[in-house]
């Protein structure tokens, strides 16, 4: 038996296909996850993510601590908003990515469920010379309510100060009440919200949302509406051996104060003089379904070449399939994609592939 | 509970056949669609090839995954559904009927008394 969140039960009551996942029982889907995926895209829907890993970072040293441990600086943000960033090993690949919120005496950082063990290690490991208090919070629950409605149904169902926060708060922003942090965070690509709350009060939010029409979603869902979005997935898009550079994510890499020495710093700034390779969006043009580790075949001035696509799935927005893909730098146009002996036509584009439920990719 | 209909043969591999004379008519079991969950496309046989039992006749690939589907009879493929190109969620909704797959001229019958009878196969996804 793996892990159970304090929503387990719910999950059942509401029919859900459970699956294991990073050790924890988790809801694939709750009967369809094409219609769970439209349903973020076009109302509102909720997702267990419990799951997830939230630390929270404390003591007189917390913030050299942090512009220490991560590529991203947390002074770009003030008190009060969140920042996605990477945690680099000193090749500058990615340990991890996550998102920091920003507090009035302490940081919150929520990183992925598959990497636990290996994050609070190294979290651990970097922490010599800081006065920081690192604390995992296993007592919370994390609910993320998405879609184009969620945030109008959580102001009228959650209590006053909170829906207040949810109606008021920017994009990126958060705020605490109680013991409950609300943000405007989220992993769909849909406007939305995420709520960190004590364990034994996840299953009467649940509840409560449940009987606002909100509908449960699944992981299954999750995945392709993260992947409609364009957003990475830890271990698929990039992990220990690649640099943001190579996944999309050089724009989390805060350059910008020459004394800051963040772990990885002068290993990603010799790897961005050299060539590497690039991510890139593919959407197929043929029939047929993108999936991860598929060989990519290029052509560019540089000549033909060879990449991976990383994650791919069928688009239930545009109905065809999509995918992101370590390409050679330079390659624009179309590809082919090798899959089971034949080569498919993709196009070669710059994720998102939807925005506010539409199409939205550019081609490359 | 999924649907097992005693009239059909099956394959370990879940596939049924529904047998019209010298044809067979193949489809993917209940079981078999809803632990794929939403099919969003199916890759087809030609017509005129011809198979031995157990070849890689085609692919359904749900959001989640691939997977292969076997010819269970030997013999030439003589039609295909060609609904399911545009309609795939046929064999999520309907897997005995309307999500059948590919109709196959069977080159010797004797080859469905080594198929599974319903039983046979409530039994096998009962212990997998």
């Amino acid at each position: 038996m793996g892990h159970r969140t304090p929503l387990y039960d719910a999950h059942l009551a509401a029919g859900a296909k459970m699956v294991d996942f990073g050790g924890w029982d988790m809801p694939i889907h709750y009967g369809s996850q094409l219609e769970e995926h439209h349903t973020v895209r076009q109302s509102a829907g909720m997702f267990d993510v419990s799951h997830m890993t939230v630390v929270d970072v404390a003591g007189n040293d917390s913030r050299a601590y942090l512009r220490h441990l991560l590529a991203n600086d947390i002074d770009k943000v003030g008190e009060g908003r969140a920042l996605y960033t990477c945690m680099l090993n000193e090749r500058g690949g990615v340990v991890d990515d996550l998102i920091v919120y920003k507090g009035a005496d302490q940081f919150r950082l929520v990183v992925n469920c598959a990497t636990r063990d290996k994050d609070l290690d190294w979290m651990e490991g970097q922490a010599g010379g800081y006065a920081v208090d690192i604390r995992e919070r296993p007592d919370l629950a994390m609910i993320a309510v998405q879609g184009p409605e969620a945030r109008a149904i959580l102001e009228q169902q959650l209590c006053d100060a909170a829906g207040k926060a949810v109606r008021e708060m920017p994009f990126f922003g958060f705020e605490t009440v109680g013991e409950w942090l609300i943000a405007r965070t989220g992993y769909t690509g849909e406007d939305g919200a995420e709520i960190i709350l004590p364990g034994g009060k996840a299953p009467e939010l649940w509840q409560r949302l449940l009987d606002a029409g909100v509908r449960p979603i699944g992981l299954g869902a999750r995945d392709t509406l993260r992947l409609e979005a364009g957003l990475n997935l830890y271990g698929n898009d990039m992990d220990d051996d690649i640099t943001p550079w190579e996944a999309n994510l050089g724009w989390t890499v805060a350059l910008d104060d020459a004394e800051r020495d963040f772990v990885g710093r002068r290993a990603l700034e010799r790897h961005k003089e050299r060539d590497h390779p690039v991510m890139r969006g593919l959407v197929l043009q043929d029939k047929g379904v993108l999936r991860p580790h598929q060989t990519v075949h290029t052509h560019s001035e540089n000549g033909e070449g060879k990449g991976e696509t990383t994650s791919g799935t069928f688009s239930p927005t545009l109905g065809q399939a999509i995918a992101l893909a370590r390409l050679p730098a330079g390659t624009t146009g179309t590809v082919e994609v090798e899959i089971r002996n034949k080569r498919l036509v993709a196009q070669v584009v710059k994720p998102p592939f939807v925005k506010k439920g539409q199409s939205s990719y550019k081609p490359v | 509970m999924s649907e097992i209909p005693a009239e059909l043969r099956y394959r370990d591999s879940h596939e049924w056949v529904r047998v019209e004379d010298d044809v067979a008519v193949v489809g993917i079991t209940d079981h078999a669609q809803d632990a794929m969950g939403d099919l969003v496309f199916v890759e087809m046989p030609e017509v005129g090839v011809v198979f031995a039992a157990g070849d890689e006749a085609g692919v359904v690939e749900s959001v989640k995954a691939a997977s292969d589907i076997y010819a269970p009879v030997s013999g030439e493929v003589i039609a295909i559904n060609e609904a399911l190109e545009d309609e795939p969620e046929l064999v999520n909704n309907e897997p005995y009927a309307g999500g059948w797959l590919f109709k196959i001229k069977m080159a010797d019958s004797g080859e469905l008394k080594e198929m599974l009878t319903a039983d046979q196969y409530q039994e096998q996804i009962d212990s997998e």
